[in-house]
């Protein structure tokens, strides 16, 4: 077990590494920094030497991966590569581009986001696979075909009408929950309803109809033909065989989110006034702050990747035929 | 007037080509005909692409452009879209106006030749109030003749033999294809479209924006946006997708290993924020480059088709995952070795042999994809990093739409227009995908 997370991990670094050469391509190669620097200015009237200052005080005068001037082991290390895109390795990611030390607005904000995306996903994941067995249970009859209906309905609309529906109708016309705003601690929940429901609503189509098909698959098989000729009755046969035996797929879908929920939701949060990490890429985004944004690639692909690890784990829990 | 082409004016129409000449080459083979017959004898598959029809031939309709030469200087370029909505087009009001109102929506202070300045709510200057009635009756008249007209065509053309006996089985319901629900359709939406139009010459009929332009015709507009992104950016992936895929599966060893890093590695990467890093390089690199467009027009359709690309190339990954899996099954059938053993080439194998094997799993991803990436112009676009901000689409019109409603009295009207439009294409774009998926997949397979 621990062998096979040692091995995962180091298989990881790898992709890591291409992560980082792809956004430093991304940042660095595709415009160089006199261009950024150009645009960061104001294209107008930039002079050589507020395109330099500007690169000297962010660190971006270096070549790109082999230093000519320096000496010795320096030659590779005091590079852009080195000191912009490995640094993140240590999860040291500079200042952003407005002088904020990045890694501490990201300790800052992770707290709202989690407020946000882990009730949201919680309850969504109970109502979903509740509903999906539900419908399970009544398939064929007409509930399960106008739930569906109403799924794909669900599913053809925007999120962002759901937000803009749900501020309108419960906030500005009813008055029930404040339309926007953060508090940290129990004031906080009345912030956090909306969000929430919203969040849990938007994703009902998908959701139930995704966790449906799974349980609808594992209805045919013969185990739960004998389970029924057992005498078992329909609900037994679906919370004993059919729940357990669904619950690898599920996993598979389920647990490689679960780390990045960390990351919140840009829209979410922008839309309600949440201060989490969502928010702070929208605003990042706005001001053309590449320093954070790339931050924000590289975590949220750090914790992608521990999802698939933390995947292969879950499946070792839930699933006695597999061994690691 | 010249015929001028817009960057993605030329790969819609390629793309159009593209279709016409994969949808031919399918028919071709019987299986894949009888699959498609099976298809569309569900009635909501039916209606679903009748619908669809209507919103492509709109994005055309906005895909042929002209530069015209105005007698006061200048050569704007105007779609023949932009034409038959001129009247809106062209003219625009002072500002917020409801739906078919007569005046504007807030009150304005008007002095008077007295010097007393009032309150009150000025006329809108492009309605002529009083059209309802003959209005509406001529604009359902011109559609149903259209649609009569056409509707009639087909029914010519779809006759073998008699044609009244055709014109009852189609009534009656007893067609192969579900005719009678697709003339249906088919007259409903004429009818809606000829009321509207019609309308739209003495009305606002959706109102007007903060600026005084027309709701209908902005979100008419939206609709190639929409089903450009849609489509277009299968034609980015499609390749990429194909080529690693198949590649990846068929040669294995290290070719397989580089692929599979290659996949994995960009898959780990969030896509919103591929995305976002990937337009914020974009728009660097399109205030360096001035040359590279000369209007604002030029301008936002090559801010198109970067997000096109980029699009596609951050959304391969799924695809080519799922036709590696499938190569490397397929490769190890007897009719490969077969092929092999006759020293039939290896380009010429996998084109030969594996790919037209791969047509269900290519074409369900398709019709999947489309849904999702019409939404996702929408949140892009509110995130920043969509289309540019002077082009019309859903997504720029629900996030001007956004601070109105907070308004007071709520101006919904441009949130309600691209709610409609938006919800009815991926409606019908989401049912369409479920049942080509159902017929398909193998694994439905009876």
């Amino acid at each position: 077990m621990l062998a096979y997370i040692i091995k995962r991990i180091l298989y990881a670094i790898p992709i890591l590494i291409g992560v980082n050469l792809i956004t430093f391509m991304l940042f660095f190669m595709v415009n160089t920094p006199d261009d950024m620097a150009r645009a960061q200015l104001g294209a107008k009237q930039t002079t050589p030497a507020m395109i330099a200052a500007w690169k000297a005080e962010k660190g971006y005068d270096k070549p790109l991966f082999y230093n000519e001037k320096a000496t010795g082991t320096a030659k590779l290390t005091d590079t852009l590569f080195v000191n912009e895109s490995l640094k993140l390795f240590w999860f040291d990611f500079g200042l952003s581009d407005a002088n904020r030390n990045i890694a501490e607005d990201i300790r800052a904000r992770m707290g709202p986001s989690l407020a946000i995306a882990l009730p949201t996903f919680l309850i969504a994941l109970v109502t979903n696979i509740s509903l999906a067995l539900l419908l399970v249970l009544f398939r064929g009859s007409v509930l399960d075909m106008s739930a569906m209906v109403v799924a794909v309905m669900i599913m053809s609309v925007s999120g962002l009408f759901y937000i803009i529906a749900g501020q309108v109708l419960f906030s500005k016309i009813w008055h029930w929950v404040p339309i926007s705003g953060y508090e940290s601690g129990w004031s906080g929940v009345k912030f956090v309803l909306l969000p929430v429901a919203i969040g849990v609503f938007a994703g009902l189509g998908s959701g139930v109809r995704w966790f449906r098909s799974i349980f609808l698959e594992q209805i045919n098989q013969d185990y739960v033909r004998t389970a029924r000729a057992k005498g078992l009755s329909e609900i037994a046969v679906l919370f004993r065989h059919v729940l357990p035996n669904g619950m690898l797929p599920i996993l598979t879908g389920v647990v490689v989110i679960i780390p990045s929920l960390f990351m919140g939701s840009l829209i979410m949060e922008s839309f309600f006034g949440i201060p989490g990490l969502g928010s702070y890429t929208i605003d990042a985004i706005n001001a053309q702050d590449f320093a954070i944004v790339k931050a924000m690639v590289f975590l949220g692909s750090v914790l992608y990747i521990v999802g698939l690890i933390l995947t292969d784990i879950s499946y070792t829990l839930f699933d006695p035929r597999v061994t690691l | 007037m010249t015929l001028f082409f817009l960057w993605t004016d030329i790969l819609v129409w390629t793309l159009v080509a593209a279709a016409l000449l994969g949808g031919w080459m399918l028919l071709r083979s019987p299986v894949s005909r009888q699959k498609w017959v099976t298809i569309f004898r569900s009635k909501i598959a039916m209606a679903s692409v009748i619908v669809l029809f209507f919103y492509l031939v709109f994005a055309l309709l906005d895909s042929v452009h002209f530069k015209v030469d105005k007698p006061n200087g200048g050569t704007p370029i105007v779609s023949l879209l932009d034409m038959a909505m001129a009247h809106q087009k062209d003219f625009s009001e002072r500002t917020y106006s409801a739906p078919f109102a007569t005046h504007e929506y807030t009150k304005s202070i008007v002095v008077d030749a007295k010097g007393v300045s009032t309150q009150r709510y000025l006329p809108l200057k492009y309605v002529s109030s009083g059209q309802m009635l003959s209005g509406s009756i001529q604009g359902l008249l011109t559609g149903a003749l259209i649609a009569v007209f056409l509707i009639g065509i087909h029914l010519l053309w779809r006759a073998k033999g008699s044609v009244g006996a055709h014109f009852k089985a189609v009534m009656h319901g007893n067609t192969q294809l579900p005719w009678r629900t697709a003339y249906g359709v088919f007259a409903l939406m004429t009818l809606l479209l000829a009321w509207l139009y019609v309308m739209s010459f003495s009305y606002h009929v959706l109102g007007t924006d903060k600026v005084g332009g027309d709701v209908f015709y902005a979100a008419l507009k939206s609709i190639r946006t929409g089903v450009l992104i849609g489509t277009l950016t299968t034609l980015v992936t499609l390749p990429l997708a194909i080529f690693l895929g198949v590649s990846a599966g068929y040669f294995r060893g290290w070719v397989d290993d580089l692929i599979q890093y290659l996949y994995t590695t960009l898959s780990s990467i969030p896509g919103v924020l591929l995305i976002a890093a990937g337009v914020l390089m974009m728009q660097v690199m399109m205030d360096n480059h001035p040359e590279w467009f000369a209007s604002t027009i030029e301008r936002s359709d090559l801010r198109l088709l970067f997000l096109i690309v980029i699009l596609g190339v951050t959304s391969w990954t799924g695809l080519c995952r799922m036709l590696r899996a499938e190569t490397l099954r397929i490769a190890k059938m007897d009719f490969v070795t077969a092929a092999k053993a006759f020293g039939v080439s290896k380009w010429r194998i996998m084109a030969r042999h594996i790919v037209p094997n791969l047509t269900h799993i290519i074409l369900i991803s398709i019709v999947l994809d489309f849904s999702g990436l019409v939404l996702a112009e929408a949140v892009l676009s509110y995130v920043g990093v969509g289309v540019d901000p002077t082009m019309y689409s859903w997504g720029n019109m629900i996030n001007q739409a956004r601070l109105e409603m907070a308004r007071e009295p709520m101006v919904w009207w441009s949130l309600f227009a691209s709610f409609i439009f938006m919800f009815i294409l991926v409606l019908a774009a989401n049912l369409f995908s479920d049942r080509v998926q159902q017929v398909l997949d193998p694994r439905n397979a009876q």
